[in-house]
């Protein structure tokens, strides 16, 4: 049986019953989005802002894929040479709000190409306190 | 106006040294510089000096000698020694003092930077699998080769021109010449970047000493102007290392800025340097900005790379000690290894790595963490 879900930041990452959703700012003056929210804004320098959930569809913008183990801490996903599994890193534009970065379920560079179309959803880490640890991913989606 | 001579130059030898700190490389440095000036440590009237990873600066005057000298230190991310080099020439510039020095060292751990997001709370950032420096270079590298139409065989000649300029620098790290096919066939580490063409956090230290250019004669027979030093910061719209999102709206990163301020100020061009060292924290960061500093257009680079005109006996030579990539970066040190090495050009005494076009005009430049650049622009 599939372990309960446990948001690696649920500030950052909510798990809802219609799927993930990453929580952001938006600006109320100049409609500027950053992830994850901040209580000021980077273009108007403002602090008219407020905490929403971002779009999970886009399109992919840039990316790579991570060949080696990243250091734990602070990583917390496999980190063992033996059993490290390579992954996709990109950034994905969300139509009208801003480019998330992100991990990719896809780490084949043949099956990657920036403009696809991507769609948030999440991968496991590690087991904690006997639930999945998950973070935010995006998928390429039809 | 008060024109600031770099009069002293002092390197330990980058890399990794067992059992000797990054402070005591930091001294090492200052004492060789001093030497060079033919000054000693108690006639420097102030100090900036700065490591990310191995401690504070001021802490040297313990072995140095505890003079009273001005020392302050500089924590300013991949800019810091640029930052340090830059606070010694306002100071002198502004009549504070006539003599100062610029020092910057580090010793890291082995393997990619270990960045660190979180003060409170789980480490979401970092824990997800982002966070590395590594990344964001093989996602800007690989969008603009897509771009511009650089190939991966570009980025080779990168590194290979890297690690033949280090084997004739005895301060270098990385002396063996590799081939380009070995440079392409090592491994995979951030797609389209192979292991050979990232450099490695290491160890290292440099000191410079500067004056005002009215004495420099006291201390050599060959000054070497510091005509610009400019340091800056990301504007909004910019693609950044370390951002967990970027703005819809695009404008160019800290490097332009940087590099258009410090062409203004020393009245000059991209056309007048005649050897420059450019951040090549990996080889497509050589590639990019090559074009960011003013160099080449987007996309030339593909042809320049392929006549060999960014070879030591180039039209355009650079990284002539073999950058980041051969001399690892130690980051307090790295800004100012770039200086260094571009004295040296300008002196006419780098020996088998002299550029032979009879130099007048060298540049420098860094780009790193958080998004901040620094350029120098010196002359004889
Ligand atoms: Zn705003």
């Amino acid at each position: 049986m599939a372990l309960t879900q446990l948001s690696i930041k649920d500030t950052i990452l909510e798990l809802t019953d219609d799927g993930p959703r990453l929580i952001g700012m938006r600006c109320k003056d100049c409609d500027n989005h950053v992830f994850p929210y901040q209580e000021g804004c980077n273009r108007c320098t403002g602090t008219n802002v407020e905490k929403i959930r971002l779009g999970t569809k886009g399109k992919l913008w840039a990316w790579t894929v991570q060949g080696f183990p990243p250091k734990a801490p602070p990583y917390l996903g496999e980190a063992s040479p033996e059993k490290f599994q390579p992954y996709g890193v990109g950034y994905v534009e969300i139509d009208g709000q801003l480019k998330v970065e992100a991990r990719l379920t896809e780490s084949d560079p043949e099956k990657l190409q920036v403009g696809m179309p991507m769609e948030l959803t999440t991968v496991v880490l590690c087991e904690e306190d006997d639930r999945d640890l998950v973070t935010y991913a995006f998928e390429p989606c039809a | 106006m008060t024109r600031i001579a770099i009069v002293g130059i002092g390197i330990h030898p980058f890399g990794r040294t067992e059992g000797v700190s990054g402070q005591d490389q930091g001294s090492y440095a200052v004492r060789a510089a001093c030497k060079d000036a033919g000054v000693e440590w108690g006639d420097i009237e102030f100090a900036y000096g700065g490591s990310m990873a191995a401690g504070a600066a001021d802490t040297m005057v313990s072995k140095l000698g505890l003079t009273g000298l001005q020392f302050i230190n500089v924590a300013n991310g991949c800019a810091t020694g640029g930052s340090a080099l830059l606070s010694a020439y306002s100071t002198i510039k502004s009549g504070a003092y006539d003599l100062g020095i610029a020092i910057g060292f580090d010793k890291h751990e082995r393997g990619a930077f270990r960045v660190k997001t979180a003060s409170t709370g789980r480490d979401w950032y970092g824990g997800t699998g982002l966070a590395l420096t590594t990344q964001f270079f093989g996602m800007k590298i690989n969008r603009y080769m897509s771009e511009y139409g650089i190939s991966q065989r570009t980025l080779a000649r990168v590194s290979a021109k890297a690690f033949r300029n280090a084997e004739l620098n005895e301060n270098a790290w990385r002396r063996k010449p590799l081939s380009e096919e070995e440079i392409l066939h090592s491994a995979m580490l951030s797609y389209p970047l192979t292991q050979y063409m990232f450099c490695s956090p290491g160890e290292g230290g440099v000191a410079l000493i500067l004056a005002r250019a009215d004495q420099a004669h006291k201390y050599t027979d060959k000054p070497i102007f510091l005509d610009a030093a400019v340091v800056k910061s990301r504007r909004f719209g910019s693609f950044e290392v370390l951002a967990p999102s970027l703005a819809l709206d695009w404008s160019a990163g800290p490097t332009v800025d940087t590099s258009k301020k410090a062409f203004e100020l020393a009245g000059i061009g991209p056309e007048d340097v005649d050897v420059a060292q450019l951040q090549d924290t990996e080889s497509g960061a050589e590639i990019m900005h090559m074009a960011e500093n003013g160099f080449c257009e987007h996309g030339e680079q593909e042809f320049m790379l392929e006549k060999g005109e960014t070879e030591i006996g180039g039209r355009l030579p650079v990284n002539t000690d073999g950058g980041c990539l051969a001399n690892g970066e130690p980051v307090g040190a790295s800004g100012l290894r770039q200086v260094y090495e571009i004295v040296h050009q300008l002196r006419g005494d780098a020996g088998t790595r002299q550029v032979p076009n009879n130099p007048k005009v060298g540049y420098t430049h860094v780009y790193g963490s958080p998004g901040i650049s620094g350029v120098n622009i010196l002359s004889r």
